[in-house]
Parts: C-alpha cells; sequence; structure tokens
C-alpha cells in the first residue's frame, strides 16, 4: 500500500476527505455502487467488443463453480448423514451428548476469551506503543502460531503430571508422598485443553487484529483524543470497533479450528463433540452417525457466523483518507513498559521457546542419522504441498472475494459462505466427504470410458498428491478467504468507481488497484495456509498416495505409538518450516503500512 | 514491483508442482503389492523388506489409521489395494461387514494359523496375538491380591486402578469380551466397578499407565504384552526399563476363561488385482521368518506354533487364553461402546 497509494490518491481520491468512518445510516451499498460505475468499464474494459453481459456472467459463473467444488466435499457429508445404518440419537441423547455440548461449549468459550485478551492486547501494545522488545515481539508473537497443538498437549504433559519433573521437584522439596498430600492442576482437562489451543491459536486473533490496527487512519483515533475522549475508552470506542471485522475473522477461525481439533482432545480425554464424532464412527462403526453428529456442528458454526454478521449488518468501515501518518508509538517507560514486555514475552515463552526446547532435548537424545535423512525427504513433500495449496488457495479466495465485490448479491455472498465451512468439520469427516466425491468422479470416468472406449482408465484423483491438495484447498480456503475479504472490504467503493471511470475494466481493477492495495493481506492468507498445511495430519493421511510422507505423518506414526521421542526432529521440522513464512511475511506486514517508520 | 513477483513465482511453481502431480503415477507397476497398512511403518519395513528379499516383489504401503473402510469403499472396484493389514478383530470384521473383502483358501496359511485366529470362510487371517494383562506393583500389590479382571472392579481396589480411554479400541474389545462370557449386565457393572475404583480420570495410552504405577499413582494399571518388552528394553529413553521393572505381569482369570487376546490381522481386498502375489505375501507375514520378526522386534505372540517367543516374552510365563471366538468378541463392540456411555467411564 506504499507509493501505490500515494500515487492514486493524488489522482483519483484525493478529495476524498479525512472521514475514514462511514457506518449507520451512511452506510455504502457495494451493489449500488458498481451498478453506477460499471457502464464504462464494460465499454472499455479488457472485455469491450463482447456485450457486456458476458463478462458479468464470467466472474458469476467462475466463482460458483469454485464455491461448488469447494463445497461438494461437505455436501457429501451432509448427504452421508442422511443414509443412517442405525439411529444413534436416542442413545447419545440419554447419555453422552448433554456432555459433550457442555465441554465444547465450555471449551470455545475459554479458547475464545484467552485468545482475544493476548491476541488484541499485544497486538495493540506492538502496533500503537513502544517498549523494550517490541520490534521482536512484532513477528515474534506469531512463533507459536507453527507449533501443532497436538505436539504442545504432549510436551506439556510430560512438565506437568504427576509424574512430570515439576510435580517430581515440588513433593521432594515439601516432603510429599502422593497424590493426597497437595494439590495440582490436572493438565489432562479442560482446563488444560483450553490452555494448550489459547496457546498456540492466539495468533490468528493477533495477526488480524495487527493488520487491522495497521490499516487504521491514526487520523481517527486522534480525532477522538482530541475531542476528550481518554486513551482507553478510544481504544475501547474507536479503535476496537473500527477493527471489529477482522478481530472477528480471527476470533471464528480460532473456534472453528477449537472445534474440530481432535488431537489434542483425544490425547487428554476432553470429551468433546469432535470426540463424539470419531466414538460413534470408530467404535460404533457407524460413519453417517458421524456425519449426522458433524452436520449438527456445522449448522452450529453457520449460526455462529451468520449472528455475528447480522450483528453487525449496519456497519461499513472504509478508508477514505490518502492521509496516512506515522503510527503515534506511545512510549511505555518504567513499570509500565516492562509490563507491556511481560505480558507479550510470556505466551511466546509459553507457546513456543519452552516447547521448542524441549523438542531439541528429546531430539538430542534419540538422534539417528539415517532417520534424519528420511525426514529431509518428507519435509520437501510437507513443503511442496503447502506451498502448491497456500497458493492456489489464495488466488481462489481473491477471485472468489472480488467478485463477490463487484458484483454483489446474495448468491456471490452465500456462494463463498459456502465454501468456506470446510473449515469446521473435522479433518477426517471432510476426508470422507473428499474420498466419496473422487471416488465418485474417478469410477464415474472410467464407467464412461469403458462403455464408449472399451478401456480402463482406473483412478484418476483418489489417492494422489492431487487429492490431498483438494483436500487441503476444501479444508482451508476459509483462512485465505477470511484475510483476503476483510482487507478488500475495507477499500472504499469510490476507488472501485473512480478506476472504473477512468477506463479500467474489472479485471484490470482487480490487478492494478486491489491487488497492491490488499498485499499484505494476500501474503498473510498465503501464510496462514501454509502454516496450516504444514501441520495438517487426518487428511493427509487418509487421502495420501502410496508410500508418501509428510512430517506431520511422519510424527504421527510415531506418536501414536508412544514415542514422540524418535519424531521429535520432524515436529521441530515442522515448527522449523512454518517458522520461516511465519517471520518474512510478518515483517512485509509491518512494511506495507504506509508512512510506517521503516528504521524504527 | 516484489508482491507481483512473489505471486507470479507461487503460481509457476504451483503450476510445476501440479504437473508432477500429473504425472505421478498412481497405480503400481506390474506385480508389485499394494498395501493399507494401519500398523506403523516402521513396524512393517524389516517385515516387507524380507518379503521383497525373497521374492523380488515390491510393496507399496499407505499407513493408514483411520478411514481405511472409508477410502477401499470409494474407491470401488478400481482401488488399488490387493491386501490390508489391520490391528483388532474389530476392524477385519467391520472391512468382512461392508464386503470389502474375498475369501482365499491357501494351504499353507490353513497349516500356519490355527483355526480360532482366521475367519472360517477365509475372508481375514490372524498373524499375531497380544494379551491384555493386568500390569501391578511390585512393592505394593500382594501376590495374589488381583488375579482377574473382576478384581479390578472390587472395591478392595478402590483409587488404586489406572487406565487408559475407556473408548480406546483396546478396552472396547477387552468389555466386548467380558459382554461375551458373561452377560451386558454383568459387563456394565464392571465397567461401573472398575470406574469407581480408578486413581484418576482415564488418560493418556498403556505405557503412561505404567508410568503412573512406578510413581506411585497407583497401584495397577490394564496394558498390552507388548508394550512391556517395548519399555524393557527401550534403550533410546532408558527411564522406561525403570517403569518396566516396577511392575509384574499378571495374567487375569487364569483360573476361569483365559486372558483377553486380540489379533493384528490381514485381508485380500475384493478389488485386489495382484491376488496371488498378495496371498504370497500374507504366507510369507504368517512364515516361521517374519513371525520370528514380529516376536523379536515388536514382542507379539506369533499365531504360528512352533515359532520361539521372544526370551523376554517367554519370561513372563505361559498363560491361558480367552478361547471365545472373535468374531463373536467383535459383534460385541457396539453394545461395549454404548456400555460405556452408560457408566460415562471417561468423565
Amino acid at each position: 500500500m506504499s507509493a501505490e497509494t500515494h500515487a492514486l490518491g493524488d489522482r483519483s481520491i484525493s478529495r476524498a476527505g479525512s472521514l475514514s468512518v462511514m457506518s449507520g445510516n451512511r452506510r455504502y451499498e457495494l451493489g449500488t455502487a458498481t451498478t453506477v460505475v460499471s457502464q464504462p468499464a464494460s465499454i472499455n474494459g479488457p472485455w469491450s467488443g463482447r456485450r457486456p453481459w458476458q463478462w458479468l456472467d464470467g466472474w458469476t459463473v467462475g466463482t460458483i463453480l469454485m464455491a461448488v467444488l469447494a463445497a461438494v466435499p461437505i455436501l457429501a457429508v451432509v448427504y452421508l448423514a442422511f443414509t443412517p445404518t442405525e439411529n444413534i440419537w436416542p442413545h447419545l441423547v440419554a447419555t453422552v451428548l448433554p456432555g459433550y455440548f457442555a465441554t465444547t461449549l465450555i471449551l470455545m468459550l475459554g479458547v475464545g476469551i484467552g485468545t482475544l485478551v493476548i491476541g488484541v492486547s499485544t497486538a495493540w501494545l506492538v502496533t500503537m506503543c513502544r517498549f523494550p522488545g517490541r520490534r521482536i515481539f512484532e513477528w515474534g508473537m506469531l512463533l507459536p502460531m507453527a507449533m501443532p497443538a497436538y505436539i504442545i498437549a504432549y510436551v506439556y504433559t510430560d512438565i506437568l503430571e504427576f509424574a512430570g519433573p515439576l510435580q517430581k521437584l515440588l513433593r521432594a522439596l515439601f516432603g510429599w508422598s502422593g497424590k493426597q498430600d497437595y494439590w495440582f492442576p490436572e493438565i489432562r482437562s479442560v482446563g488444560g485443553a483450553i490452555a494448550m489451543m489459547t496457546l498456540v491459536l492466539y495468533p490468528y486473533v493477533y495477526l488480524l487484529a495487527r493488520a487491522a490496527f495497521l490499516e487504521q487512519s491514526v487520523g481517527v483515533f486522534e480525532a477522538s483524543r482530541s475531542l476528550g475522549r481518554g486513551p482507553w475508552r478510544s481504544f475501547f470506542t474507536v479503535a476496537l470497533p473500527l477493527a471489529r471485522p477482522g478481530i472477528v475473522i480471527g476470533l471464528s477461525l480460532v473456534l472453528m479450528e477449537t472445534l474440530n481439533d481432535f488431537g489434542t482432545v483425544d490425547f487428554f480425554a476432553v470429551n468433546t463433540f469432535s470426540l463424539g464424532i470419531f466414538d460413534v464412527w470408530m467404535n460404533m462403526n457407524n460413519v453417517s452417525g458421524a456425519a449426522q453428529l458433524a452436520s449438527v456442528m456445522l449448522l452450529f458454526v453457520a449460526f455462529l457466523i451468520f449472528s455475528e454478521r447480522y450483528a453487525r449488518r449496519r456497519q461499513r468501515f472504509y478508508h477514505a483518507s490518502s492521509k496516512y501518518q506515522a503510527l503515534p508509538n506511545f512510549q511505555l517507560t518504567g513499570g509500565l513498559g516492562l509490563f507491556a514486555t511481560a505480558g507479550c514475552l510470556t505466551p511466546v515463552l509459553l507457546g513456543f521457546v519452552l516447547p521448542t526446547l524441549v523438542l531439541l532435548r528429546y531430539t538430542q537424545q534419540h538422534f539417528d542419522p539415517e532417520l534424519t535423512r528420511e525426514i529431509l525427504k518428507h519435509a520437501l513433500n510437507s513443503v511442496k504441498l503447502s506451498v502448491m495449496a497456500g497458493t492456489i488457495a489464495v488466488l481462489i479466495a481473491i477471485i472468489m472475494a472480488y467478485s463477490a465485490r463487484i458484483k454483489g448479491g446474495r448468491v456471490l455472498l452465500a456462494a463463498s459462505r459456502a465454501a468456506a465451512m470446510g473449515y469446521a468439520v473435522p479433518g477426517a469427516v471432510l476426508a470422507v466427504g473428499v474420498m466419496i466425491v473422487l471416488g465418485n468422479l474417478d469410477n464415474g470416468i472410467d464407467a464412461f470410458a469403458r462403455r464408449n472406449f472399451g478401456l480402463s482408465t482406473g483412478l484418476i484423483f483418489s489417492g494422489t498428491i492431487a487429492a490431498v491438495t483438494f483436500g487441503y484447498l476444501v479444508r482451508f480456503l476459509a483462512l485465505a478467504l477470511g484475510a483476503v475479504e476483510a482487507s478488500l472490504g475495507k477499500i472504499t467503493p469510490n476507488i472501485d468507481g473512480a478506476s472504473r471511470s477512468l477506463g479500467r475494466g474489472a479485471f484490470a481493477t482487480m490487478r492494478h488497484v486491489h491487488l497492491p492495495l490488499i498485499r499484505a493481506s494476500v501474503l498473510t492468507a498465503i501464510m496462514l495456509v501454509f502454516v496450516d498445511c504444514m501441520k495438517e495430519l487426518p487428511m493427509t493421511v487418509i487421502l495420501r498416495p502410496f508410500n508418501f510422507q509428510t512430517l506431520a505423518t511422519f510424527v504421527h506414526q510415531y506418536a501414536s505409538d508412544e514415542q514422540l521421542g524418535d519424531a521429535a526432529l520432524a515436529a521441530l521440522s515442522i515448527v522449523a518450516v512454518g517458522v520461516v513464512p511465519v517471520i518474512l511475511l510478518s515483517l512485509t506486514i509491518a512494511k506495507s503500512r504506509p508512512g510506517h517508520r521503516q528504521g524504527d | 514491483m516484489k508482491f507481483k513477483s512473489v505471486l507470479t513465482r507461487g503460481i509457476v511453481c504451483s503450476a510445476v508442482l501440479g504437473a508432477a502431480v500429473v504425472s505421478s503415477p498412481a497405480l503400481a507397476a506390474d506385480g508389485e503389492v499394494n498395501l493399507y497398512s494401519s500398523r506403523q511403518p516402521f513396524l512393517m519395513k524389516p517385515l516387507l523388506e524380507a518379503y521383497t528379499q525373497e521374492t523380488g516383489v515390491k510393496v507399496n504401503m499407505v499407513y493408514l489409521t483411520k478411514g481405511m473402510l472409508e477410502r477401499l469403499k470409494s474407491e470401488g472396484l478400481n482401488s488399488p489395494a490387493d491386501l490390508i493389514l489391520v490391528s483388532d478383530i474389530g476392524n477385519l470384521h467391520n472391512h468382512e461387514k461392508a464386503g470389502l473383502l474375498q475369501p482365499v483358501s491357501s494351504a499353507t496359511l490353513s497349516a500356519n494359523i490355527p483355526p480360532q485366529y482366521r475367519d472360517p470362510d477365509g475372508n481375514w487371517f490372524g498373524l499375531t496375538m497380544r494379551a491384555r494383562v493386568i500390569y501391578a506393583s511390585k512393592t505394593r500389590v500382594k501376590p495374589g491380591e488381583v488375579s482377574s479382571y473382576e478384581d479390578l472392579a472390587d472395591p478392595k481396589m478402590k483409587g488404586r486402578v489406572c487406565i487408559r480411554s475407556g473408548k480406546h479400541v483396546y478396552n472396547v474389545s477387552l468389555l466386548a469380551s467380558i459382554v461375551v462370557a458373561k452377560g451386558a449386565a454383568a459387563a456394565e457393572a464392571w465397567a461401573r466397578g472398575v470406574k469407581a475404583n480408578l486413581a484418576r480420570k482415564p488418560q493418556g495410552n498403556d505405557r503412561a499407565q505404567v508410568k503412573a504405577v512406578y510413581e506411585g499413582e497407583c497401584d495397577v494399571a490394564v496394558g498390552n504384552t507388548y508394550y512391556m518388552g517395548k519399555m524393557a528394553t527401550n534403550e533410546k529413553d532408558p527411564v522406561q526399563k525403570d517403569w518396566a521393572s516396577s511392575v509384574r505381569i499378571i495374567f487375569p482369570n487364569q483360573n476361569d476363561r483365559g486372558a483377553h487376546v486380540n489379533i493384528s490381522g490381514a485381508a485380500i481386498t475384493r478389488s485386489a488385482r495382484n491376488k496371488a502375489n498378495a496371498i504370497k505375501l500374507i504366507e510369507f507375514l504368517s512364515g516361521d521368518r517374519a513371525q520370528r520378526i514380529y516376536a523379536e522386534t515388536n514382542f507379539e505372540y506369533p499365531v504360528k506354533a512352533g515359532v520361539p517367543l521372544s526370551p523376554l516374552v517367554a519370561s513372563w510365563g505361559e498363560f491361558k487364553p480367552d478361547t471365545a471366538y472373535l468374531s463373536k468378541i467383535a459383534n460385541q463392540r457396539n453394545t461395549a461402546t454404548k456400555l460405556l456411555d452408560q457408566v460415562a467411564f471417561n468423565k
């Protein structure tokens, strides 16, 4: 957003004024804005010469097609739910279902509050204040993101359980002999699961909150201050509401991730809804019952997303200002500064540094050169898949989000919502949906070829890397879409209008105006998908080809045999490979803010 | 502009990788055997290498812990898998019921595997056995104090029992074996009794239970036999040797039905293309050489008579296994799962 913004601002929107909030009764409708300007664009755009409805249809059809592709595996899961073998509900309702609900809600509430508090407060501190270590925390806060929840859970159990070094030390120090002599929090509990997930998931909130704070015009905040509001009230009444869309997207990602987690809750024996799904699937051998539970979970997520959107239906904030002055950098000195440092340091220490050190120690104890060579090969597989999925997901997200912007309308909005639902389904269940779809497609093609050409094509997609990539896309599109949409939504439609009235078509406007403006968010989106693909386990296991391992599946085979020590190096590699883009892109995001002092 | 070049490079990368995907062979070359296995690659590697060395036939493998059945189903008759390798009778049974297996007859398999450990129709074949036993603290549990699964539910054991999640496949099968032996009502009472005796909420894995006994958190634990061997010989993590030496193995119910035994086994898929070589692989796995590898590296009990146990396993002594048909036990897994829900075992 740097040089381009200013050039563009001079040319087209320098008169837009400095007021950057438009909400309530002064809202702008995207649809009407584009209707007004679509006429000249269709004449002079890159598709000039064709009739207007043709390129209009291009966006719509393309978006709907992509949304359908992404939604089909989810629909397959829902379809599965309607082919029941045995009615599990009376049993579940009478026994464990209320418990599943209660536990899941407590878990979501705990993780939600935890990630909000840590994510938003650290994002604000790092963006707006100066205190010792701030520049390191800018990217350092993101580090725990590279740590898979199931690994951190394993590490902390080793440290904190009854047989772990901490309790042993306490017993030795105070002369306690057994469990009955003292109280110590049980790590394998809902509380423990909340702590583990909060530690590795808060970066989602941090990332999007920080992006939102960075993209805010300081002018608004200063106006509030000069009109007599204190820093706290200004934060809660101006900065926070402005950042709400971004924060909410971060929070919803966190909650969906919490909802579909299996590894951690399984390890801690915390009976959540997703554990219940697997119980019905594996132990009752009832995959359609599991799909029914998954569908209920999906409905619940849809309800959450809808109600949040409904709650802020009248709000839409755009940047109309071309004045991006340097961020204020409130100086925090003395105790306050130290407090800020400690506040930022704690989650990074607990969520990243400590577990990494433990893994390093395991690695050192279990080092094996032959395994190391093998791990390198798997690391390459992981990176390949994650880069591919990340790039494709973001390309799709850009097209879908932009097309919803220029076309407006409920159909496209619904399409993009549907495409993003995969994130709320437990990976293994979604993998079954993907298999059903690809299996039917492959066998359909095979049957067609046999009938018409007398030859068998066999399975084309099932059990290939393409199947795994498709699975990743279905599952992680929400991440890319969320980041891109949030950023695109903040660009005022006036810019579209200006560009289009100056003769650029829809595509050219996207390429030359929007893309440069949302660059930081596009990078964020790639990074989010990349890191999650690196950690992804259940879909990779189920969909992969023969003789194929990623770092995560390699860790899994040892962890499932209760020997994480042998897999510590691979676990560390997941973290290490994930950390690189986290740091690089975090630096890019900081630089991308217009007026941000780079040498600071 | 930097960003554009990043994006462009990303797109080019994806295109190249995409091309690599399309050109990667999805199907194995002729004669090669394709295996879906829920047993870990590091365990299967020496076995499969020995097979390839002996026969020259390469084995391709996908390690699948979940979703194997759904994958075979959705791939249909075009599935590349020739055979599956899974642990627990329940898994073999589910695949058979879903019509994903085909019966085969082989004189070698009939000779190597005792009839109670294979399907009478030849749909599946057991390859190794493990017993679910009681690990008792050498110091805190008197000899004879605990001798059966029923003792674990006796009030005298209050606060002294550790066990992993009741819903783990091993524990579900154990409870299903009690349903078969004594009926659902008795099994429910047993589960309730064990729950009342637990020292802590069910958690961790089988090894973690022994660790808890070692640390004094509880006095007895339930676990599979081979974990004892793996802990007792763990050079990489020597503290596990101390865990192992703090407990002794008690084979339960030696005066009545015997200890609950489960199997790992193999089966030919209905879609198998290289059926002949796949059968040869199962024959190999049931033969002396492979059975010895199973016994020595994974401390399991070989199904083939006459194959020596690992000396360590032999040192635990002979035991009487529960002889109820495994397929009958597998049929009660659903009931067992629901009983565990009813007594809120994991809560």
